[in-house]
């Protein structure tokens, strides 16, 4: 029997602060979580432009999740409420476009949260697992 | 069928340039056929009689105009406002695109402003000459010897239709009398496209987005899009100017055309208006302001100037995007 599971490709831009120091936790700790997880570090979740996400998509994502400090933890002050504001609106417009909305997802993980941070991965994992492959933001020239 | 006339606009710019009040004047000339009115300065009251128009078919938004105009030329320019271009030359003002002390702004009233497209969806192509005949329009073709008559309120724009307001925000006189904000319906379609299922309306968008040519036509009337180096110039973006050889490019192109303008954009109506392949551009916007009204509280673009667009300010008490779905599957 032949079993053709796709397997995801999931981009995670995670802030340098707080989740990528998360996910060094919980790699520390053993925690599993999927190898389909591609983490970008980016120095505050408001690095993360709009276009970076998709880009992401762009190049054969299948989901993106972008993952800063919890609210009034930014090591900037403020900028994770301005990304907060501009993934809802971008998010939104995706879904409004027709894209499936499990495909983009916005948390907050702090340094001390590895668990929540593989918990998370894995969760976002097997709901764009379970969406199968992204054919309505697929870019054909990026093909692989 | 506007209520002001042509000549009063014509006297007003001509006693305007004699006195000295401004050096020229930004006015609407005339073109080959009637419906494609084109932009121009001018410095000479000879011109003005020869070339000014005001008709239904002013639809051309000035203010963005400002920016390179006033830019360009030493002097004072008289620009003539329709209460919608009002919201968009606070706007540009806020994003401090343009000094203010170099235009002299008359807002006048508007009616309506009508459709070529639907006009030629009526009359077919070969227009020659459009005349006006009370809440009618004449037009005659060079295929038909008698002319077709049109009514006016068939034929408007969909930004018309959906007037926002006939208020004008901004001004140095005005001239006629001063409308109100209307209570307009422009959101109903944005709300009907939500209702429907994901698979449908990445079918609806599809279909329309699939015959996008990427004139960039719609960037370059918008008076948001005022970047001097813009993205989609540049050969690197993945988006770049030529035909949509796939899909993404145009979704991509949409999303980040209409993206970089929520929170800016005043609801003018000039890209879908100015869009050759009819391409409802306009609810791409509207989504974004519909979301930003009910996420962040009412907001009007260039209602005033120096107010904070909604997507560079922030509340500690903001929803998150997940939220965000969660109370549109209850509302639903
Ligand atoms: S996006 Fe369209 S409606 Fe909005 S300001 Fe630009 S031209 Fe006007
Ligand atoms: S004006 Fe219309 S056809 Fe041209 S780029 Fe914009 S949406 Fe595409
Ligand atoms: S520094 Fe982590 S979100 Fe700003």
């Amino acid at each position: 029997m032949q079993v053709n599971e796709h397997k995801p490709l999931i981009v995670a831009f995670c802030c340098n602060w707080c989740s990528y120091a998360g996910a060094d936790l919980a790699g520390n700790n053993r925690l599993n979580y999927p190898a389909d997880v591609k983490i970008i570090r980016v120095p505050c979740s408001c690095r993360v432009n709009p276009m970076f996400v998709l880009r992401a998509f762009q190049r054969g994502a299948d989901g993106v999740i972008i993952c800063g400090c919890h609210p009034g933890d930014c090591h900037y002050t403020s900028g994770n409420y301005y990304t907060r504001r501009r993934m809802a609106a971008l998010f939104s417009m995706l879904d409004f476009l027709g894209i499936e909305r499990e495909r983009t997802r916005l948390e907050w993980v702090s340094a001390a949260e590895g668990a929540k941070f593989a918990a998370t991965m894995n969760d976002f994992v097997e709901k764009v697992t379970a969406l199968g492959e992204n054919k309505r933001l697929e870019d054909l020239r990026c093909k692989r | 069928m506007q209520k002001i006339t042509q000549n009063q606009l014509i006297e007003k710019a001509a006693s305007l340039l004699s006195d000295g009040t401004v050096n020229a004047v930004l006015g609407w000339s005339r073109g080959e056929f009637g419906y494609d009115v084109t932009p121009k300065m001018f410095k000479t009251e000879e011109d003005l009689k020869e070339n000014f128009v005001w008709n239904d078919f002013c639809g051309v938004n000035f203010s963005k105009y400002l920016v390179s105009k006033t830019d360009r030329f030493d002097g004072k320019i008289l620009v003539f406002l329709k209460p919608c271009d009002t919201y968009s030359f606070n706007q540009l003002l806020t994003e401090h695109r343009f000094e203010r002390e170099k235009v002299y702004a008359v807002g006048i009233p508007c009616e309506g402003m009508v459709d070529v497209i639907k006009l030629k969806a009526v009359t077919g192509e070969g227009i020659s000459e459009i005349k006006e005949d009370g809440e009618n329009l004449l037009v005659t073709t060079i295929y038909e010897d008698a002319p077709v008559k049109v009514a006016f309120k068939d034929v408007l724009l969909e930004r018309c239709i959906n007037c926002k307001s006939k208020k004008h925000v901004a001004y140095d006189e005005l001239m006629g009398d001063e409308g109100e904000v209307i209570e307009s319906k422009r959101f109903d379609e944005v709300a009907k496209i939500e209702a429907m299922t994901p698979d449908e309306r990445f079918a609806f968008w599809q279909n329309e987005l699939s015959r996008c040519i990427r004139c960039n036509a719609c960037r370059d009337a918008c008076p948001a899009c005022t970047c001097e180096k813009c993205v989609f110039d540049n050969p690197q973006s993945g988006v770049e100017n030529k035909a949509p050889a796939n899909s993404f490019e145009e979704k991509m192109f949409h999303i980040i055309r209409a993206y970089h303008v929520a929170g800016r954009c005043t609801d003018c109506g000039e890209c879908s208006r100015v869009c050759p392949q009819n391409i409802p551009l306009h609810l791409l916007n509207r989504k974004f302001i519909k979301d930003i009204n009910e996420f962040y509280g009412e907001y009007q673009a260039g209602a005033e100037v120096g107010s904070r667009a909604p997507l560079v300010d922030y509340t500690t008490e903001d929803l998150e995007p997940g939220e965000v779905f969660d109370r549109r599957d209850i509302d639903a």
